[in-house]
């Protein structure tokens, strides 16, 4: 089970510009797997992202377009991107400036369906 | 004679290069005197031949006069000097769709959005067409939404950018909506699709979003957020924050991509800061 994952998460972080790539418990936001640079805390991405699509599906669902299935928060030095794998988890990756994210968004879904 | 009408008849007659003529030919069109409005609106455009705006009234009056030949030639005219102009593309595309013309008539809306994005009333036409064609396809017989049979009056130059954004978040539909970090609707409106009204409970659900997604981001190392965007099941969701405190949080159909929703994210923003600026000048 880890290595399936941890070989799901490969295909993310082998993209340039991803810094780290976590498989994360949607409930509660605990790791389940990941591949993350140093500098990056894996725990604290992870509880980060499970809330914010926590807080986020509320007000997405009370305006009627449904479940989100993925999420891009966009700042000025990096971004945050989480996919659904289905009802239970979440691929998250966190990534610089500038990166391709059509891809890494590909490479997570490709992640989430060897989650499930 | 309505008290508008009336008033700016008046106001006409003091001032016989108003621009209240703009208004006026159309409160007229709307009231069904076309013979009345079209005298309005040739008088205006014999006084403003570079006004776009009196060419694009004078044709909606043809339309609702049952002459739309006419007025698709004005409106084609219109677009060989102004190949932007809004009300030009969303009466052509009007009046392809009213021929059967799903293609071209889904292009000039496609233009007149891009033209303006936050244009609610090309929003719900395009929509229209895009089923109409999706149940052609299907070997429907007859279109699965008519568009409005009167054609929503464009924003004229005379009103502004003010009054247009009135327009667009005035009209309560599904969905542009401004928020306080309070979770208090400040403008606009979100409809779900099954036609509630979902402005008090997503206003409710955005209350301090924005400092998470602050927080977020600084723990992060990844700078301040500047937008995000979220791909839903039934719909796609734009979120950024226009002005201090605020949430400005826009939904669209699945069929328009990120991108672009990003492109009517600026659009709407910035609409939206001067709309702020001009409600707590």
């Amino acid at each position: 089970m880890t290595a399936r994952l941890q070989r799901a998460l490969g295909g993310v972080t082998r993209v340039r510009g991803v810094r780290g790539a976590l498989i994360v418990a949607r409930e509660d936001g605990l790791v389940v797997a990941d591949a993350l640079m140093e500098d990056i805390r894996g725990n604290a991405v992870a509880a980060l992202a499970a809330s914010l699509t926590r807080r986020i599906g509320e007000a997405a669902r009370a305006s009627g377009v449904g479940t989100p299935q993925f999420l891009h928060l966009e700042a000025t030095g990096g971004a945050l991107l989480a996919a659904a794998a289905g009802d239970e988890m979440l691929v998250v990756a966190v990534t610089e400036v500038g990166v391709n994210v059509g891809l890494v968004r590909l490479e997570m879904f490709r992640a989430a369906e060897a989650v499930q | 004679m309505s008290p508008d009408v009336k008033a700016m008849t008046t106001e006409l007659i003091r001032d016989a290069g108003s621009l209240v003529f703009l208004q006026l030919g159309e409160a007229l069109r709307m009231e069904g005197q076309i013979e009345a409005a079209k005298k309005v609106a040739r008088t205006g455009m014999e006084r403003h031949p570079e006004l776009p705006e009196a060419h694009d009234l004078y044709a909606r009056i043809l339309v609702s006069g049952k002459e739309p030949d006419r007025a698709s030639q004005i409106w084609h005219e219109l677009l060989q000097s102004n190949p932007r102009h809004v009300g030009a593309h969303k009466g052509l595309g009007f009046l392809s769709y009213s021929h059967g013309n799903l293609d071209v008539s889904r292009d000039h809306l496609e233009l007149a959005l891009a033209a303006d994005p936050t244009n609610q009333s090309v929003i719900q036409a395009l929509r229209a067409v895009r089923n109409a064609a999706e149940a052609v396809t299907e070997e429907y017989p007859s279109p699965a939404q008519p568009v409005p049979a009167e054609l929503p009056a464009t924003p004229s130059t005379a009103t502004g950018e003010t009054t247009s954004l009135f327009a667009a978040f005035g009209s309560g539909d599904h969905g542009i909506l401004l928020v306080d970090v309070h979770g208090r609707t400040l403008a606009g409106g979100l409809k779900t699709p099954g036609g509630a009204d979902g402005s008090s409970e997503t206003a409710a659900h955005l209350a301090g979003v924005s400092q998470e997604m602050e927080r977020t981001a600084r723990m992060l190392k990844i700078g301040e957020w500047r937008w995000l965007v979220v791909e839903a099941t039934d719909g796609n969701v734009h979120l950024t924050q226009p002005a201090e405190d605020t949430l400005l949080f826009i939904v669209r159909d699945r069929d328009v991509p990120a991108g672009r929703l990003g492109l009517l994210a600026e659009s709407a923003g910035a609409k939206a800061r001067a709309w702020l600026d001009g409600q707590r000048a």
